[in-house]
């Protein structure tokens, strides 16, 4: 038997936008088990509440994360209307379904160029990032902000967009739409592309679920959770499907995610569509007395906010658990038994997020 | 103009950043904004970089880590904070494991306001920094200087 | 209008392994585990979830309490229940993956208990 040798990954790594420390046992080429370590980005942001005033909270919230910084204010807006039992207008809720869905179509086109860097592909990882320039240019039209756009508040939306605006958004996603065809034809029909991927990182279907896998990780697998089938924003009144994919490997994970892309452009065109008129928030009365768990689809899967008041302005707990923690356990298992050199690809195949993760 | 100047190599680094600031510094390098025709080249290896770009506060586990590259770094290098968190602390400034900003543990150069900055920033701090470095390199081949190195050197 | 129900079941300490084991035996996916400070008390929420029907376990418990690990039945609890002793100092007995304290390193020890603050003071070296 050969010698079982630790070699450290992490925290600085040429692949690795953000610091994650893995501690991968080696025997030979193949890597046996997986020790994670975290806590290069902790901020314990969670504890701000204290400090910040329910409605003031909003801010922090979306610094969580600046890929899926509208959604994590979305969902934690969503929570205290929850508590305060607030009923916010028709327009607003489609508004916030619109800019969740832009965020999905900018974050996973950040990752298709980042995976496509970790597997050395740099043309591919250029042309995704010019791509999603296009999205970055709505959001910072509509909202003022690329990244973290802060357009989101308790009772509402903060801004409106004018209903020319959002047909020319409707109009310009078809140009988009086939450059993206094109893009997509590379990941999923490239030779090379697949030798990487096909096989490689291999989740089964019932680890997926018993590990508690969430988003495009789960429905890579074939466990077919979409927490918008749940209903939130406008998302009951709007068609789709999650998509899934079985095969559990890394291609699988990538097919989902720009199966998933297509369905967000749909998502924008229906509700456009279907925008009713009115007013985008209701003014705010009394304090949130109560708790609940606001969960969400984020880019990268369920995304839950559990938001604890007691009739103060101060929230008492406010606790985000993001997607990528509750995917870490399927990494763990997804690297045991793979080869060295495929960690890079396997790791992002799970898009982490280790500012969300560590908060 | 020197060779520096014309061709600065940079390396980044996400202290405890929410990720907003990173994934603009990387949008620098992408077509729309596209440093690389300037001959900005993101490494990842401190030793083959003259410029620090660290995004987020200072907190406990990576202040080492931060430390660390910087020394790495050959001489002359510069420093460009990037983001309100880097430059202070920012919106958790008052958080129990953020010790505030860079400059906390490195002496930073050149701050770049903005939460997130915008590429647009980011590209002005990094072309600010560069006059900077050239500074800093003037200064480190000046004869009085190094006349100091060699006093100062291995016997 | 809620968007959907969520039913929370407050149990005994001892009566959480079987509590647990009825949802793992239901075919219910772990969501997430996490505490609360009330007061001198801790809640811990474990929450579950089948075919989009969620629901809670709650456990309501004085600082000391150490509490049993529920990885041997969900695996990836491990994440949740070192995140809990690291930020909270709850002990968990039992883990699959125990990090000893190490998971989140943090600058005061279990910074969630009774959390504090910096001050006003300059926030630049100048």
């Amino acid at each position: 038997m050969s010698k079982k040798i630790v070699v450290p990954f992490g925290p600085q790594h040429p692949v690795l936008p953000e610091p994650i420390h893995l501690d991968l046992v080696l025997e030979d080429e193949t890597v046996i088990d997986v020790v994670p370590s975290i806590g290069y980005i902790h901020r314990g942001l969670e504890t701000l509440v204290a400090k910040r005033e329910f409605t003031e909270y909003v801010y922090v919230a979306e610094r969580t994360c600046g890929i899926c910084s509208f959604i994590h204010g979305m969902t934690y807006c969503q929570g205290v209307e929850q508590i305060m039992d607030l009923e916010i207008p028709a327009r607003a809720h489609y508004l916030r379904t619109i800019w969740s869905e832009y965020s999905r179509l900018h974050s996973h086109l950040l990752w298709l160029g980042l995976f496509a860097d970790a597997m050395g592909f740099e043309n591919l990882f250029m042309n995704s990032w010019r791509l999603r320039e296009f999205v970055l240019d709505v959001l910072e039209e509509t909202t003022g902000g690329r990244v973290i756009q802060g357009s989101c508040k308790v009772g509402g939306v903060r801004r409106d967009i004018s209903d020319e605006k959002l047909a020319a958004m409707a109009g310009d996603l078809k140009s988009f739409e086939t450059e993206l065809s094109d893009l997509s034809e590379v990941f999923l029909h490239d030779d090379s592309l697949k030798s990487r991927l096909v096989g490689v990182g291999t989740l089964s279907r019932t680890d997926a679920y018993d590990l508690g896998a969430a988003g495009p990780v789960a429905r890579g697998s074939g466990v077919a959770i979409d927490l918008r089938k749940t209903g939130y924003a406008a998302y009951r009144e709007l068609r789709f499907e999650p998509a899934t994919e079985s095969a559990g490997d890394c291609y699988a994970r990538c097919a989902v995610r720009i199966r998933e892309l297509f369905s967000s452009i749909d998502l924008i065109r229906q509700a456009v569509e279907k925008m009713p008129e009115g007013e985008i928030e209701v003014k705010l009365k009394g304090m949130p007395d109560g708790e609940y768990f606001s969960r969400s689809e984020q880019p990268r899967g369920e995304l839950v906010h559990y938001l604890k008041g007691n009739g103060t302005k101060h929230l008492v707990r406010s606790r985000i658990r993001t997607p990528t923690l509750t995917n870490v356990p399927s990494l763990v298992k997804m690297l045991q038994g793979c080869e060295l050199a495929d960690v890079p690809v396997i790791v992002l195949s799970i898009d982490p997020c280790i500012g969300c993760m560590e908060r | 103009m020197t060779y520096l100047k014309r061709s600065p190599w940079i390396i980044h680094y996400d202290a405890s950043s929410c990720n907003g600031c990173d994934i603009e510094v990387l949008a620098c390098l992408t077509p729309m904004y596209d440093v690389e025709r300037f001959g900005i080249v993101n490494t990842g290896n401190p030793k083959h970089a003259d410029i620090f770009v660290v995004t987020g506060s200072i907190n406990e586990q990576n202040r080492e880590v931060v430390k660390n590259i910087y020394e790495q770094m050959p001489d002359p290098k510069v420093v460009v904070a990037v983001g309100i968190c880097a430059a202070s602390g920012g919106v958790f400034r008052e958080c129990y494991n953020v010790s505030g900003g860079i400059d906390k543990i490195i002496p930073v150069d050149v701050y770049v306001p903005g939460c997130a900055a915008r590429p647009e920033s980011i590209i002005d701090g990094i072309v600010k920094s560069l006059s900077i470095l050239e500074e800093k390199r003037t200064k480190m081949n000046s004869p009085a200087a190094k006349k100091d190195t060699q006093s100062g050197g291995i016997q | 209008m809620k968007i959907e129900e969520q039913p929370t079941t407050v149990i005994a300490v001892a009566h959480l392994i079987g509590r647990v084991e009825q949802f793992r035996k239901g075919g219910f996916r772990l969501v997430q585990m996490n505490a609360t400070q009330v007061g001198d008390e801790f809640e811990i929420n474990y929450s579950f979830e089948k075919d989009y029907r969620f629901e809670n376990l709650r456990l309501i418990i004085p600082a000391e309490t150490e509490v049993p690990s529920i990885s041997g039945m969900y695996w990836g609890a491990f994440v949740y229940e070192n995140e809990m002793h690291d930020l909270f100092g709850i002990a968990v007995k039992g883990m699959n993956i125990d990090f000893n304290g190490n998971f989140i390193r943090t600058k005061v020890r279990y910074p969630f208990r009774n959390p504090t603050f910096q001050g006003e003071g300059p926030c630049q070296r100048k």
